[in-house]
């Protein structure tokens, strides 16, 4: 299977055709069904292509999973169903959108923890920073005669 | 001969490599002048070597040498001559040379208008970026050298990938390159200051400058990357998270970061230590990205081991200089001292803020690309990443800052009322109200975030040129007294100006193409009509091309608009000759409320084809947008401070009147 796949890997890497995605034959009848299929097949990963979802891809493989959402959808699963399903069958690898569990925590929280981080850092610098309010060091006497030189001169 | 020529030089560049580092550096630490003055003839010699190999290279494959190994893997002599030479980068090897004669044009760009430099920072800078072209140089000679012949030669090359030869695609690297290794500039400046142990106002000037080349390029080569996945890839998107992208699309956040922070070393003498970071950040993330995309350590875990040379040493270029600067960072970074105190509510603390989110935007890119690899080195549990993860990261990130955009320009240093900041714009808040309210009447049924995006990118729009009025007092002083105001406004005012409206722009452009797009499938007949958007379009039947290296088929297609033919489109499937690989051209149609975009499919029974077509509203806005921000860095870049020399006094006053 993993050698299957890695083959699967390399063709689509060396043609990397155009994406013809979603085929005429493939659209459900029902609007609202269609539409629920479209958002999860932009939310699946096509196995064996490289970074694109299964609406995107061409690859057969992507449209066997459009079509099983579809089936799925007309049977009257419910979108985390179809979701739970794939994920059964294909682990969580298929999904574009990671769950949020203990392994993904960092990924969901990172982002937001630096932010978070960044900001306590700063708020606690600046409280520290008007503690020592020392505005600025004052002009040595050099300095200070150079200064009154250049405010005579503007007069 | 001629590619000897070019590993000769090669080498030779190696060798001047060493010598630039070394010496000035010695020379420096000595207060040497002699030795610190051999710095610009070494970085000057070293690109022109590089240059000479580069020439090379690219002259053997304009003559289709197939002995070059290289050359025979990815040209073909019945290619165009403009990709035999893009071809020179369409591979690992060559786009590797491209890269460090880049690198060199930079330092030797140093060497030629530093002349207002320190000689002892000068000197250092040019060092510091002598040793990535040791190590680059170092990586092109043992592992990627494009020079190796073939015997006996083969008679005729594969070729380049069909969908690289493309005129978008052939120019995208030089520039994202530029953009990439232009920020090494900003990295050398930063490792010599840490080393000079001072920061001060002239060095931020100096850094600025080149730190908005680099931008400039990499705005523009990130452009015409997305431009080209929209009209290459055959179904309008123009990003996709893909790990290339966000290799490319890091450092760009924290060089537009640095941009910003930089301002504030310039004029406030503050933010120094944090600016030093950034300019490090910067260029790390562009080795970072060359890692991820030249490793191939990406597209898949396997493709590491294919060829681990590479990948382990590109990590060990990586390990040694962010790690070497981030030490000597925290070393001598407390030595810094820092000036101009602020508070809270000010231009500085604003520019804070949007350093803040940009970083923390940038984290989120970062880690939504390494995660899956990291966790699966880990606990080889094997997880994907993709869109909506980063639009549900990135965007919470990104929208704050936008909204700010427009404020902080209007805060005053030191201490800033923000209210009144606020109140200024109450223009450019009604009009993206405005807006706002029109968007969603219009498509009401469109998803809610969509009008308050449109909002947004009118009131960064609206702003701007609420900005400009009010610094030239067009509505309250004569018409010429406005106009001489409107001409002597510094460069760097223009340029903030244009870049902000381009964001809003763009802004607009992403909201029309993501919530407002229209796809149809269908299978067509030679004759049949279809209805899209306020549009019809007739397919009018396919016929068989040949091209120079490639046969195709053509569907025609006629458009037309309340019932008057407007003009005639064309889609091709193509077929390239040296490898069989098929591509599609689409065809698009531009009109002023967006692209009507239709992609010839597979053979239907019965003389018919599977078309799909597609309406991008408002999707010029996008590539209008990134232009205007290439456009304002050009209006900053030329900005009268940062010319090259000391900055001078003005022969004659300006007359201006009183503020």
């Amino acid at each position: 299977m993993l050698r299957r796949l890695a083959l699967a890997v390399v063709f689509v890497l060396t043609t990397l055709p155009a994406a013809f995605a979603v085929q005429p034959d493939e659209i459900l009848s029902d609007p609202e069904l269609e539409a629920r299929a479209r958002v999860l097949s932009a939310q699946m990963r096509c196995l064996v292509c490289q970074n694109q979802s299964i609406d995107d891809s061409d690859a057969p493989l992507a449209k066997d999973l459009r079509v099983l959402i579809r089936e799925r959808l007309v049977q009257g699963e419910s979108n985390a169903q179809v979701v739970d399903y794939l994920v059964s069958r294909y682990g969580e690898f298929v999904l574009l959108k990671p769950r949020f569990n203990s392994r993904t925590l960092l990924l969901w929280g990172g982002p937001f923890a630096i932010l978070l981080i960044g900001s306590l850092v700063i708020f606690l610098r600046r409280r520290k920073g008007s503690g020592l309010a020392v505005p600025e060091q004052a002009l040595s006497a050099d300095e200070q005669a150079r200064l009154d030189d250049i405010l005579k001169s503007k007069e | 001969m001629i590619p000897e020529i070019g590993q000769f030089a090669l080498i030779l560049a190696f060798v001047t490599a060493i010598y630039q580092f070394s010496v000035p550096m010695y020379g420096a630490w000595r207060g040497d002048g002699r030795l610190m003055a051999v710095a610009p003839a070494a970085a000057l010699l070293q690109f022109g070597l590089i240059a000479l190999s580069f020439a090379c290279l690219t002259m053997s494959y304009i003559a289709s040498d197939f002995s070059v190994q290289n050359v025979f893997q990815n040209s073909h002599s019945d290619k165009p001559l403009i990709y035999k030479i893009s071809g020179v980068w369409g591979n690992h090897e060559g786009s590797m040379l491209l890269w460090v004669m880049v690198l060199a044009l930079f330092g030797s760009a140093v060497a030629a208008f530093g002349g207002n430099l320190p000689p002892s920072l000068k000197a250092r800078v040019i060092a510091v970026q002598g040793s990535i072209s040791i190590a680059f140089l170092s990586f092109i000679l043992l592992t990627s050298n494009p020079f190796n012949r073939l015997d006996p030669a083969p008679i005729e090359g594969q070729g380049l990938n069909p969908i690289l030869q493309d005129p978008a695609l052939a120019i995208h690297p030089p520039l994202l390159y530029c953009g990439y290794v232009g920020l090494s500039i900003a990295f050398s400046f930063a490792v010599a200051a840490l080393i000079e142990g001072k920061v001060d106002a002239a060095w931020a000037r100096w850094v600025r400058p080149w730190t908005l080349a680099a931008w400039m390029c990499l705005t523009a080569g990130i452009m015409l990357g997305s431009w080209w996945a929209y009209y290459e890839l055959g179904w309008g998107g123009w990003w996709f998270w893909d790990p290339v992208e966000n290799a490319s699309f890091m450092p760009w956040l924290i060089a537009t970061a640095l941009l910003h922070s930089a301002i504030v070393v310039e004029k406030r003498n503050a933010l120094k230590v944090w600016t030093i970071l950034l300019a490090i950040l910067a260029f790390s993330l562009s080795l970072v990205g060359t890692f991820l995309v030249r490793s191939g350590v990406l597209t898949s875990v396997h493709a590491f081991a294919v060829d681990p040379a590479r990948g382990v040493y590109v990590l060990g270029i990586l390990c040694v200089f962010i790690g070497g600067a981030l030490a000597l960072y925290a070393w001598r970074a407390p030595t810094i001292k820092t000036g101009g105190l602020f508070a809270p509510i000010s231009r500085e603390g604003a520019l804070v803020v949007n350093n803040l989110l940009l970083t923390a935007a940038c984290a989120a890119v970062f880690i939504g690309t390494l995660y899956p690899l990291v966790l699966e080195s880990i606990t080889g549990d094997k997880i994907s990443v993709g869109p909506p993860y980063f639009n549900l990261t990135f965007g919470p990130l990104i929208l704050p800052l936008l909204l700010l955009v427009p404020i902080g320009p209007l805060m005053s240093w030191k201490r800033a009322d923000m209210w009144a900041a606020a109140q200024r714009l109450w223009a450019a808040a009604l009009i993206a109200i405005v807006v706002g309210v029109a968007a969603m009447a219009w498509q009401w049924r469109g998803p809610w975030l969509a009008p308050f995006g449109a909002a947004l990118g009118a009131w960064l729009i609206a702003a701007s040129v609420q900005e400009m009025v009010a610094r030239t007092k067009f509505t309250s002083v004569p018409f010429n007294v406005a106009w001489a105001r409107l001409k002597g406004l510094p460069g760097a005012a223009w340029g903030m100006m244009i870049a902000h409206a381009g964001v809003g722009v763009m802004v607009i452009g992403v909201v029309g193409i993501t919530a407002w797009k229209q796809e149809i499938v269908t299978v067509m007949k030679p004759g049949d009509v279809m209805q899209v958007g306020s549009r019809s379009v007739t397919f009018l039947g396919e016929s068989p091309i040949s091209g120079p290296n490639y046969s195709a088929d053509r569907g025609r297609f006629s458009i037309s608009s309340g019932g008057v033919e407007v003009s005639e489109i064309w889609s091709e499937k193509r077929v390239f000759k040296p490898s069989n690989q098929p591509t599609t051209e689409v065809g698009i149609e531009p009109f002023i409320d967006g692209d009507l975009y239709v992609v010839l499919g597979d053979r239907a029974p019965d003389n018919a084809r599977t078309i799909r077509f597609y309406f991008h509203p408002l999707v010029w806005m996008i590539w209008l947008g990134t232009a205007l921000m290439f456009l304002g860095g050009c209006c900053s870049l030329f900005d009268r401070r940062y010319r090259v020399g000391a900055p001078k006094k003005a022969k004659t006053p300006i007359i201006q009147p009183a503020e």
